[in-house]
């Protein structure tokens, strides 16, 4: 149980130990050991994003009576692959009049955010690539970035549609970053500390989600809006922008932007669970399969959200987010701030 | 029937031979050319308040214009009928008093090539902006030499 | 700050569009400041080609004017023809007709509902309707051995009986059907993006929808008690007891509420149709070779999408000198131009799906 429970770890250590019985000096293990933390993440990344766009489409056909992809391979399991080795072997369209390189990068950037955030997630009992004090802080500063490939995508596409879903995209997660922030701050607020391991350790009595819901709330909102999801998919769009930032891409580029929705919809659980619901912590499985289970069920949850719900407008989406959203987690901090005193100083009478 | 009657006994009161009464069918009555906006525009005032449709037939010696009027008081409906001769088809656009007479006297003009005077975008709208000739006239040839 | 406007060219390929309309917006921002409405993408000449066809020729080409409603359009021309050349048709051919009439009612209302729901993001909502409608054409299907193209219906009466797999698969939606009211009801209703979506968005006044000419839904959501089955019965819609729902303020939802309760009512005319079906022949007796009497006549009938209008003349010959459709799309999507401005785009999409129109009725 124990070694099943720390599986990871020891795999670690070992690699670790044979690099340094091999002779390299401990920089040099140190390097050795960030390429192998470098390519489990982003294993884990391309993992998740092909089992994740296959499962939704998978939930979305039970949600709509139909089979869903049943055709390769067993219940339809490899459809993802010849997705992408379809998406893969297809020419490469970059349209007249485009600024090339922005148009080109965008794709690649947009992975960035999405890696650097993945490092610092704790997968379990003390398996984070990085286990930063300031891990918190990092998440919110690494995915802020994803904005700007998404404006590149946009504006570098020369198309009337993929500008206005670029502005779209902008204007959503400027606002919903706010609201995304404070939700988070709650619960900094509760235990004191912005190290993501810290903040799982406090929740083995009772998890945050019971103690801050109205937080949990907005950050199931905000992430939804953060990561372009039904009911806030306004940057894409399809039934208005055609496809809004995307437009113009295909092939690879067009998959490389829909792998990191994904692997962007896996972090923002990931996070939700870590912060709000419990993390690792769980009876009797290893560490990571709790986690796992819950991250699965979170995505799955906005997975259900975005099958159910119509598109909000552009207007609406400002107005919840800035006249209902940030006041109300303002609101939310400001009282967990009173609880949390009270709570260590007494009523101070 | 008898808001037929009604509507009949009026026109021809008001404006005398400048409108027939179709003696075979009570429901329809030919206008003058000329007269059309002033007999229609006494008929909306009268309760036929819904311009259904405008349509057109090619007789050779002649281009009907038909206009289906219909009341949604009483449920009535009338026809009211123009000739025009093949020469120079015109008549009077009813865009003043229905904005659906926009569309339809377009249509109309793109495939039968009837002019509405006063239309204030009289443009094909089916066909494309280069089209050449009325393909619902009888002496209408294809390029392809289709029928 | 100096800001100017664009021009977003919406369609004629757009998901949204509903086939090849365009529609040419000048946009502040988002914002919709004026708007030109092309039609014509999918204009096949049918008026033309129809000179050059025998009267019942003529049938199958109605079917692809509205291709939702197939048998509303065959109806509709049939009757402009047996009005021409008073035919009396047998009362068994009579309760059929108006029994698929309704049945393809049914059926457009759930592209139309379920496309319109798409539209405004909730990509689900369009597969409830459709699989109702898929019964609807399976039962199409026995009779005519057609799904969307028919060409059931004849100048006389009906080409042949029921077919004996319809009962069974009639009685098993009219069980059914219920309770996918009930529960797309429950899914739809009280959303509230739904409501935030289309109240107040796209509203039409009495007064504008009948300058304009709008009919069926589209005009009665805006207040106009006006159903031609009511007002001027036609085939043997007066035996028959259903109500015309009526909307209030015109705008999207009514659009949306208008069409449901729409649903419901034709459903309740299946049920008695369906109840009092008479035995006998379908067909009446009609010269083999149709040649109506000199002369014009114009027919009204209420389509799914408003009122079918179907001006023949004749020339005494086996072909029809002349043969309009008013169709009821094309006068019905007049208004865009108008009632776009000052609205954001994603509003523009609500509208154009709200109105439900098909393009291949607007282009003939």
């Amino acid at each position: 149980m124990e070694f099943l429970n720390n599986i990871f770890v020891y795999i670690a250590q070992w690699i670790r130990e044979t690099l340094a019985a091999l002779g390299f000096t401990p920089v040099w293990v140190e390097m050795g050991m960030g390429t192998v933390y470098l390519v489990s993440i982003l294993g884990v990344c391309t993992l998740a994003a092909l089992f994740y766009v296959l499962w939704e489409r998978k939930l979305a056909g039970y949600i709509q009576y139909r089979p869903g992809p049943n055709r390769l391979g067993p219940n339809g399991w490899f459809q993802t692959v010849a997705d992408a080795i379809k998406l893969l072997t297809k020419e490469d369209v970059v349209p007249c009049g485009a600024d090339k390189p922005v148009h080109l990068l965008a794709p690649v950037f947009i992975f960035v955010p999405t890696v650097l955030a993945l490092a610092v997630v704790p997968f379990g009992k003390g398996m984070a690539a990085i286990d930063l004090d300031l891990g918190i802080f990092y998440l919110i500063a690494v995915t802020s970035l994803s904005t700007i490939p998404i404006f590149m995508g946009g504006w570098g596409s020369n198309n009337k549609y993929s500008l206005l879903g670029a502005m779209r995209a902008v204007a959503q997660m400027i606002s919903y970053e706010i609201p995304l922030v404070f939700s988070l701050l709650g619960v900094v607020l509760i235990t004191g500390t912005l190290q993501l391991q810290g903040i799982v350790a406090a929740q083995s009595n009772i998890w945050f989600v019971f103690l801050q819901p109205v937080a949990f709330l907005i950050f199931i909102i905000a992430a939804t809006a953060e990561t372009n999801r039904a009911p806030f998919d306004l940057p894409e769009g399809e039934s208005e922008l055609t496809a809004g930032i995307y437009t113009e891409y295909s092939g690879m580029k067009w998959a490389l932007f829909f792998l990191a929705e994904y692997c962007n919809l896996f972090i923002v659980s990931a996070i939700g669970v870590t912060v709000f619901l419990g993390g690792w912590q769980g009876p009797l499985l290893p560490s990571w399969v709790w986690f796992l289970i819950k991250t699965h069920l979170l995505f799955s949850f906005f997975i259900w959200i975005r099958w159910t719900f119509p598109r909000i407008r552009v207007d609406q989406l400002m107005n919840f987010g800035w006249k209902f959203l940030v006041p109300l987690s303002l609101a939310n901090v400001f009282i967990t701030g009173i609880g949390v005193y009270i709570y260590y100083n007494g009523l101070g009478w | 029937m008898e808001n037929k009657k009604k509507y009949q006994e009026m026109l021809t009161g008001k404006f005398g031979d400048n409108v027939v009464i179709n003696a075979e069918k009570p429901y329809e009555l030919y206008a003058n050319a000329t007269n059309l906006l002033e007999i229609v525009e006494f008929l909306k005032t009268e309760g036929l308040n819904f311009l259904a449709d405008i349509s057109s037939a090619d007789y050779k010696e002649f281009f009907e214009v038909v206009y289906q009027l219909y009341s949604f008081d009483d449920s009535d409906h009338l026809t009211v009928k123009v000739k025009l001769t093949h020469d120079n088809p015109q008549v009077t656009s009813l865009t003043s008093l229905w904005e659906t007479a926009d569309w339809l006297e377009r249509e109309v003009y793109d495939l039968m090539g009837i002019t509405f005077i006063n239309h204030p975008n009289l443009e094909r709208i089916l066909t494309w902006e280069g089209f050449e000739g009325h393909p619902l006239r009888k002496d209408f040839v294809s390029k392809s030499g289709r029928k | 700050m100096k800001t100017q406007t664009y021009t977003l060219n919406l369609g004629p390929q757009h998901p949204s569009t509903h086939g090849v309309l365009r529609v040419v917006l000048e946009l502040d921002g988002e914002t919709c400041v004026g708007s030109k409405t092309h039609v014509g993408y999918l204009h096949r000449g049918i008026e033309k080609i129809l000179e050059d066809r025998t009267y019942p020729q003529v049938i199958p080409y109605t079917d692809r004017l509205d291709y939702l409603a197939g048998i509303n359009n065959n109806l509709a021309y049939v009757q402009t023809i047996e009005k021409l050349m008073n035919i009396e048709i047998p009362e068994r051919a009579e309760y059929i007709r108006v029994m698929l009439s309704e049945l393809m009612r049914i059926a457009s209302h759930m592209v139309g509902i379920g496309i319109y729901i798409m539209d405004l993001g909730a990509i689900s909502a369009v597969f409830y309707p459709f699989i109702e409608r898929e019964k609807i054409l399976d039962m199409m299907s026995h009779l005519s051995g057609s799904r969307m193209t028919f060409n059931y219906l004849r100048i006389g009466g009906i080409a042949h009986d029921l077919h004996p797999d319809f009962k069974p698969a009639l009685d098993q939606f009219i069980t059914e059907f219920p309770r996918f009211i009930e529960d797309y009801h429950r899914l739809i209703d009280e959303n509230e993006i739904f409501i935030a979506r289309t109240k107040k968005t796209g509203a039409i006044t009495a007064e504008k929808a009948m300058s304009y000419g709008l009919t069926g839904p589209n005009l009665r959501a805006s207040g106009v008690n006006h159903d031609i089955r009511k007002t001027n019965p036609y085939s043997i819609y007066d035996r028959f007891d259903f109500e015309v729902p009526v909307g209030e303020n015109g705008d999207c939802y009514d659009r949306y509420v208008v069409r449901m309760k729409e649903v419901e009512e034709s459903f309740k005319i299946i049920q008695q149709a369906y109840k009092e079906l008479p035995n006998g022949p379908v067909m009446a007796k009609v010269p083999k070779l149709i040649k109506p009497p000199v002369g014009d006549v114009y027919h009204q009938a209420e389509n799914p999408k408003g009122v079918l209008g179907c001006y023949v003349v004749s020339d005494g010959t086996p072909k029809p000198s002349r043969v309009h459709f008013r169709r009821p799309s094309f006068n019905n999507i007049s208004i865009f131009d108008e009632i776009f401005i000052g609205h954001k785009i994603a509003d523009v999409v609500a509208i154009l799906a709200s109105f439900d129109f098909v393009l291949g009725e607007v282009d003939a």
